[in-house]
């Protein structure tokens, strides 16, 4: 049933207001009304108009603005009032148990782990061993620990399995395989879109509109283009608007002002109440020893340790997912994922729900390659706690939707749905000849969209892609992406013979310049 | 006269393969010492005897090498140093406005080395100096040694005493060149990244001194200790933690043989800009070019240019927390691989590396080596701009005097590729600078 849309207005309207009451803006809203009172140019007998001149013209009206985009930003539109929770999480019943056995099937992992090497989930510090780590917090990249007995709890390509297996049980698969069937790997019947609408979408990477990664190479004189935009750059910060913001971003941020207009999209801004927050993570992570502790360092000793640009901020990637594990903020993301935190429960108390807590606190469980969605941002912010609010704020907006099962459009399945569907429709010889010799093209492109990129893309290409993201809050540019760079390598991949041979001709995108792929895929190729 | 046809005839004393394959990728034939050659890529061992008063060695038009032969006018910490301090007080007397000091008598824009002192010929005045601030570290190098060989840092007085002229405890130091030391003021506010302590690597072609061309290799990088730096006195010890350079990293726990630590400069500029923003990014940069240039400027009086000869430096810089680059030392290139592979333990740090070395060798070749022909020393050493590949113009002293009335010409990004730093701009981007 179509939601009659003032109806739909009003809900939004009341879920934006119930989640601001409350909130440190609204205190500080109510603050500054008050302190107004003794302005000279607030009258008593126009109060309420004056004030909200006075909001207006102070820059807290702008704040109150941006904080409700970003509700918007982040929570989907409401769906039937009648619609039970679970339907915000994921309105498709087999898409919601396919998670459900998905996350089975984790915590059953890390459970026996835990038996297996006898180390609990959760366990308090001793004392001398709290000091010590205080001491060293700012490089335990120095620690040495053991963490030989530990193994990632799965792999992008073992979700991948999972997902190839999806089937929705009211859809008939014919045995016969035909020119309608999907040829890929994913066979759910999501909708995805095709190039026209994407063209519609992304409209502003078109090829006559500028671009950073484009429009400011060597031989463009930076009058055409980059001053100009560096400049509206510069506008949109001081007016602090996060909407535009993000409109802007959609054609690349200038390196400089990248941080400060992420942190306005994002609606970070780092206030010292948040500084606290961060330091009670941290003193948490003093406190007690968690088993999901051993899984990040292992994985950030086995990823970013090991990567060209981002070893250097090794030490900043300990202190960022540490504090993630702790932080219960992160538990609100819950009503609008498909997934749902594991519980579990105190010794001895099995089953007995005031014994149950979420596993680990902030109910996410990292797997191999996690902290690679950290990195990138450390290029950005070099202060630990704004650099961790920004990640949880990408996490909760954005990644949390590569590693769970759904059908929203920019979650993982889509994504690769999409993937494929571009592939099979605009370079089918490519695809036939892939799924021939066993390389299926998904198989090869899943981990770079698991990861968003991160750790395949040099930085500076990485930085320019993620502006996408944020401008265009969905993450199917990365299906696009995926799809463009087997495009472009189609020469070569059309020669190889086997799926070890598709993977070298794809094993190194370090020099893959990002806009001119996205654009001559979407803008240039003839469809 | 004589037939210019056939290959470029090669020899060398250096045994690598990122060397060899470039000669033989160019069809150049190798031949020994004793034969006609035409390209001869030395150690620097074989640089002081070819040049050496008493072998009366004399090269003919048609042969190249590679060191100038008293390139240690530059390679070593001591004579470095005074090189740039005779050059500073040269400036200042004749009324330079580069020379010029702010109130408290440093100079402005030759403020470049941290200060530096000769032991054990200046070891009073090192004394002077240390007793203004006796709280600050101090870096004692051996002059003659390099890989980090030797070098200790000092907080006391008492920790050098041997190298004071007055001390009745030890015998007088010979003045032979292996003892001779430089102490330097310790740079103890480095930049962090990540919080960890790094020096940039630069590699620097000169093809001529007078009149000064040089070429900066675009493809530098930064090298970051695996500990973490702490400016605190009990950390002194660890070398570790103080020292970047390769050879002695490579030996910490934390040596990773997949980046060896290392960072390209198009990563260091991205990370300024982003987090510290675009005009002093640049400015580090320009500066960095400057002090360079200003280097070679120093030496280039005291230099043989001999016109057989072309030269490749690494120079190392640090820099500190306020965006300032400081020259710490300028090297001889190859040194560093020469030494890797003399100790089987050691092998070549890392793929990139061995790349990185083979391609800066390639395009070394290409402007000291014209089209890969039997070179002519008698021309002008202005390669085309085609064949640059990696390195870009640092400076052209030619062309600089010849736009020196142009003013015009400033604001044109790559009209005048020598004058101040070509604008190139896929990795670094340097901005016209504003140099007189």
């Amino acid at each position: 049933a179509m939601l009659d849309p003032d109806r739909g207005l009003s809900l939004t309207i009341a879920r934006v207001v119930q989640r601001l009451q409350g909130s440190s803006l609204h205190s500080q809203l109510e603050r500054q009304a008050r302190v107004s009172l003794h302005k000279p140019e607030i009258k008593l007998e126009s109060l309420k108009e004056d004030i909200k001149d006075f909001l207006k013209t102070s820059g807290w009206e702008k704040k109150l603005q941006n904080a409700v985009y970003s509700e918007l930003n982040v929570f989907p539109s409401p769906c039937h009032p009648a619609a039970p929770p679970e339907h915000i999480k994921e309105p498709l019943a087999y898409m919601r148990k396919a998670q459900g056995s998905w996350e089975k099937r984790i915590l059953k992992s890390l459970n026996s782990m835990c038996t297996e090497l006898n180390i609990p989930l959760a366990q308090k510090r001793p004392v001398n061993e709290q000091k010590e780590l205080l001491n060293k917090w700012n490089e335990m990249g120095t620690d040495e620990p053991d963490l030989s007995l530990f193994r990632p709890v799965y792999a992008p390509k073992d979700f991948l399995e999972v997902l190839m297996n999806l089937r929705n049980p009211n859809y008939e698969n014919g045995e016969q395989p035909s020119f309608r069937n999907h040829l890929g790997l994913i066979q759910v019947p999501l909708k995805v879109k095709d190039i026209p609408e994407l063209k519609e979408d992304f409209s502003e990477l078109g090829l006559n509109i500028g671009q950073l990664g484009i429009d400011d190479s060597a031989q463009v004189p930076p009058e055409f283009f980059e001053n100009e935009h560096v400049r509206v750059g510069q506008k949109v910060l001081a007016e602090q608007d996060s909407a535009a913001a993000q409109q802007y971003v959609r054609q690349g941020c200038p390196t400089a002002l990248r941080a400060d207009l992420w942190a306005l999209i994002l609606n970070i801004s780092n206030q010292p109440e948040d500084i606290l927050y961060y330091e009670q993570l941290k003193s948490n992570v003093i406190q007690h020893n968690l088993l999901v502790d051993s899984l990040i360092y292992k994985d950030v000793k086995l990823t970013a340790s090991n990567d060209d640009y981002y070893f250097v901020f090794e030490d900043y990637l300990y202190q960022v997912l540490l504090c993630f594990s702790r932080d219960t903020s992160v538990l609100e993301h819950f009503t609008y994922s498909s997934a749902t935190p594991p519980k579990s429960y105190i010794q001895g108390k099995l089953g007995m729900e005031e014994y149950a807590v979420f596993y680990p606190p902030n109910g996410v469980i990292p797997f191999h390659g996690f902290s690679m969605y950290v990195a990138p941002l450390c290029f950005l912010y070099h202060e630990p706690s704004k650099l961790y609010q920004i990640f949880r704020e990408m996490y909760v907006r954005f990644f949390f939707r590569l590693h769970s099962i759904s059908s929203h459009p920019s979650g993982i399945v889509s994504l690769c749905l999409l993937f494929e569907t571009l592939l099979q429709t605009h370079l089918p010889q490519l695809f036939y000849h892939l799924r021939e010799i066993g390389a299926q093209p998904l198989r090869i492109s899943f981990k770079w969209m698991v990861r968003a990129f991160s750790g395949y893309l040099a930085t500076d290409q990485l930085l320019l892609l993620w502006d996408r993201i944020l401008g265009y809050n969905s993450l199917e540019i990365l299906a696009v992406l995926a799809a463009a760079v087997f495009a472009f390598r189609a020469v070569n991949l059309m020669e190889v013979t086997s799926l070890a041979a598709a993977e070298a001709v794809l094993a190194d995108l370090s020099t893959l310049k990002v806009m001119p792929l996205l654009q001559i895929f979407l803008f240039a190729t003839v469809t | 006269f004589r037939i210019m046809a056939g290959k470029v005839k090669w020899v060398t004393d250096i045994e690598k393969s990122v060397l060899i394959n470039n000669f033989e990728k160019r069809g150049w034939i190798q031949v020994a010492e004793n034969e006609d050659w035409n390209f001869y890529w030395m150690s620097v061992q074989t640089i002081r005897n070819v040049f050496s008063v008493e072998t009366g060695y004399r090269l003919s038009d048609d042969q190249i090498v590679n060191h100038f032969p008293n390139h240690y006018e530059l390679t070593r910490k001591d004579l470095m140093v005074k090189n740039i301090k005779r050059y500073r007080k040269e400036l200042e007397k004749e009324g330079s406005p580069l020379a010029e000091k702010d109130e408290n008598g440093k100079y402005i824009y030759l403020d470049f080395v941290p200060v530096t002192f000769m032991l054990p010929a200046d070891y009073n005045l090192f004394v002077e100096e240390f007793r203004k601030n006796p709280s600050s570290t101090w870096i004692m190098k051996p002059c003659g040694k390099a890989q980090g060989k030797g070098i200790f840092l000092i907080n006391k007085l008492s920790q050098i005493k041997k190298w004071s002229r007055d001390s009745k405890t030890s015998s007088f130091v010979s003045q032979s060149s292996k003892e001779a030391y430089v102490i330097s003021l310790y740079i103890n506010n480095p930049l962090l990244i990540g919080g960890k302590k790094f020096d940039l690597r630069l590699y620097v072609l000169v093809s001529t001194y007078r009149p000064l061309r040089c070429y900066m290799y675009k493809l530098g990088f930064c090298r970051f200790c695996t500990v973490k730096y702490t400016p605190s006195t009990s950390e002194l010890d660890n070398m570790f933690v103080h020292l970047t350079n390769v050879a002695i990293q490579k030996h910490g726990d934390d040596y990773n043989h997949i980046h060896g630590g290392k960072w390209t400069v198009s990563n260091l500029r991205l990370y300024l800009e982003s987090t510290r923003g675009k005009e002093v990014t640049n400015k580090l940069f320009d500066e960095i070019h400057w002090i360079i240039v200003q280097s070679l400027k120093a030496v280039a009086p005291v230099m043989n240019n001999d016109k057989h000869c072309f030269e490749c430096y690494g120079y190392d810089i640090i820099i500190d927390d306020k965006l300032k680059p400081w020259l710490i030392e300028v090297k001889v290139f190859f040194f560093s691989l020469l030494y890797v592979n003399a100790s089987p333990s050691l092998t070549s740090s890392t793929a990139n590396d061995r790349i990185l070395k083979y391609n800066l060798i390639n395009d070394t070749l290409n402007i000291a080596v014209p089209n890969g022909e039997i070179p002519d020393c008698k021309w002008n050493k202005s390669p085309p701009k085609e064949v640059l590949g990696n390195y870009e113009v640092l400076y052209d002293e030619e062309m600089a005097q010849s736009d020196g009335t142009d003013r015009d010409l400033r604001g044109r990004p790559g009209q005048s590729p020598g004058v101040k730093g070509s604008r190139a701009r896929d990795s670094g981007k340097p901005v016209l600078t504003t140099w007189k």
